[in-house]
């Protein structure tokens, strides 16, 4: 048995109003080892997104199961961390009470809550900030007590959406390279979610591209190229063109759906 | 220029130039005979008979000379016994109305019907139910500061941001939790513009209270001094009254500054009093 287990899932959205419904996820089977760093890569609306909200527990497959770690997933929990788009963190708590937050729900006491803290601090690099309030953040530190209170919570699963997708190109190359680290001295299992093939060429080290709607595994690869990434290397670039080309092929087989759609309407 | 002279000169003091030009302005008009001291009594009378009702040492304030602490803490003790209620309710029942779409649709109807009602028109049913003492005045300023607590909590948890929700159900949060470490932190805002609202509120209903249904206090020693014609402490009554509302919503202020530091980085002004 796999960490995590996705099994025959499909996934119905209804629209009530317009009593239509929507195909989203289509049977799809896939399972994840542990220490994986998985990217999610696919077409806008293929379904990526709902699919690590149903591993989160925020979304329940219309079929199928998700199963971690041999138990079944029916909800949001505190075994699995995520990594909101945006940094979702509670204003009125200094980033040290962020990063802990889950154990102040266990009810935990301030100093042993302090102390869990810091090292997750230390790990995302923003050592002397612990009393800082998220307000006073730049984007990027904000997104890393975000990382800090998803590993803090469970450093062995960590699901990612898109959590780099609002930062600037530096921040973004910066934070690529501290999440690698952090993998591999965690021995994390990371999903993301990205609609950036770079971004999944130098974080993953498998990427599973999706098809357009309703979504589908079109491609499963194993990235074996050596870390720090070389994205001017040749075989890099080759990869990025095969994956480029494939997503390609999903982006105009979804427009030219579209229109047909459009024009039988 | 004006500009940097406008910034350069204020100080602490200047907060004090306005009033104190106003002030002189009004006792040279007393003094110059323009102000007939039967509508309007120089400033300088005014603050003697307010210092013999405090501390009593001419017996200018007549039968009342000595006895303002006595009026203002019995007030105050309205004001605060029925602000408390009323924000506790507030509080308890807007954080369920905000949270529970059954409890909204349940009870929300039949408050938006008794809110626009009038505190002041309780007074007749008041005065039955509870006689002629401090029970009728705590009701009304119960009435007074509950409505403004009530919608402005019920508005704030109505507004929480989802996606906190979800990030503190993801680290383990049950509803119970979701209320208090996330429903209730993010409504505080909106809390506190609903009770310094309510502050306001249960002031104005004291006195009026007072003037009609209880023999003490700030609001008692106003009317009974318009019976006497003593417009001098009218004003000094009015006076008190409107210095002690500013002391309370101090004090509230005070504490919102306190609790909602987090936000001073990402307001205009803060919450900094």
């Amino acid at each position: 048995m796999s960490f995590i287990e996705l099994n025959k899932i499909s996934k119905i959205f209804k629209d009530s109003q317009r009593q239509t419904e929507t195909l989203a996820l289509d049977d799809i089977s896939l399972s994840f080892e542990k220490k994986e760093f998985v990217c999610l890569l696919g077409p806008s609306g293929c379904g990526k997104s709902t699919l690590l909200n149903m591993i989160a527990g925020f979304e329940h497959p219309s079929s199928g199961n998700v199963k971690l770690d041999h138990h079944l997933i029916t909800g949001p929990g505190a075994d699995r961390g995520v990594v909101f788009q945006q940094p979702n963190l509670m204003p009125w708590l200094p980033v040290w009470d962020n990063v802990a937050f889950s154990l102040k729900l266990k009810g935990v006491n301030k100093k042993q809550r302090q102390e869990a803290a810091q090292q997750y601090i230390d790990a995302v690099n923003l050592t002397g900030f612990e009393h800082h309030f998220p307000g006073a953040l730049s984007g990027g530190m904000a997104q890393r007590v975000g990382i800090a209170r998803a590993l803090l919570q469970n450093p062995a699963v960590i699901l990612m959406d898109e959590p780099f997708a609002a930062l600037d190109a530096q921040t973004k190359l910066e934070m690529q390279e501290e999440l690698v680290t952090i993998w591999q001295k965690y021995n994390s299992t990371i999903l993301f979610v990205t609609h950036s093939v770079d971004e999944a060429l130098i974080l993953g080290s498998r990427v599973v591209i999706m098809t357009h709607r309703p979504g589908k595994i079109r491609d499963d690869l194993k990235i074996d190229l050596d870390r720090p990434r070389d994205v001017t290397s040749n075989q890099f670039n080759e990869l990025k063109r095969y994956v480029l080309e494939v997503i390609r092929e999903e982006a105009k087989l979804a427009r030219e759906e579209q229109q047909t759609q459009t024009i039988s309407h | 220029m004006i500009k940097l002279l406008a910034t350069r000169g204020w100080t602490a003091a200047s907060r004090f130039y306005f009033p104190a030009l106003l002030l002189c302005l009004w006792e040279s008009l007393s003094r110059l005979g323009y102000l007939p001291p039967a509508l309007l009594p120089a400033p300088s009378r005014v603050l003697l008979t307010w210092g013999d009702w405090i501390f009593g040492y001419d017996e200018s304030a007549q039968d009342i000379s000595g006895r303002w602490l006595g009026d203002a803490l019995a007030s105050c003790l309205r004001v605060f016994t029925g602000y408390s209620i009323a924000a506790l309710i507030a509080l308890i029942l807007g954080v369920a109305i905000g949270w529970w779409r059954w409890v909204e649709k349940t009870i929300e109807p039949t408050i938006q019907m008794l809110r626009p009602i009038p505190p002041v028109s309780w007074i007749p049913l008041a005065i039955i139910w509870f006689g002629i003492a401090n029970k009728p005045a705590i009701f009304l300023v119960f009435l007074g500061a509950f409505f403004p607590i009530l919608m402005n909590t019920i508005h704030g948890v109505k507004t929480v941001n989802r996606d906190l929700l979800r990030a503190a159900a993801m680290s383990g949060a049950k509803q119970s939790q979701l209320l208090r470490f996330v429903v209730l932190p993010a409504a505080m805002p909106s809390i506190f513009a609903g009770l310094r609202i309510g502050v306001g509120s249960a002031w104005m209903l004291t006195v009026t209270a007072e003037m009609v249904a209880v023999k003490s206090g700030l609001g008692y020693s106003l009317w009974d001094s318009y019976y006497f014609l003593r417009y001098d402490l009218v004003i000094a009554s009015m006076i008190s009254i409107g210095l002690l509302g500013f002391l309370t919503d101090l004090l509230v202020k005070t504490l919102m500054g306190r609790l909602l530091r987090w936000q001073h980085t990402l307001t205009v002004q803060g919450a900094r009093p």
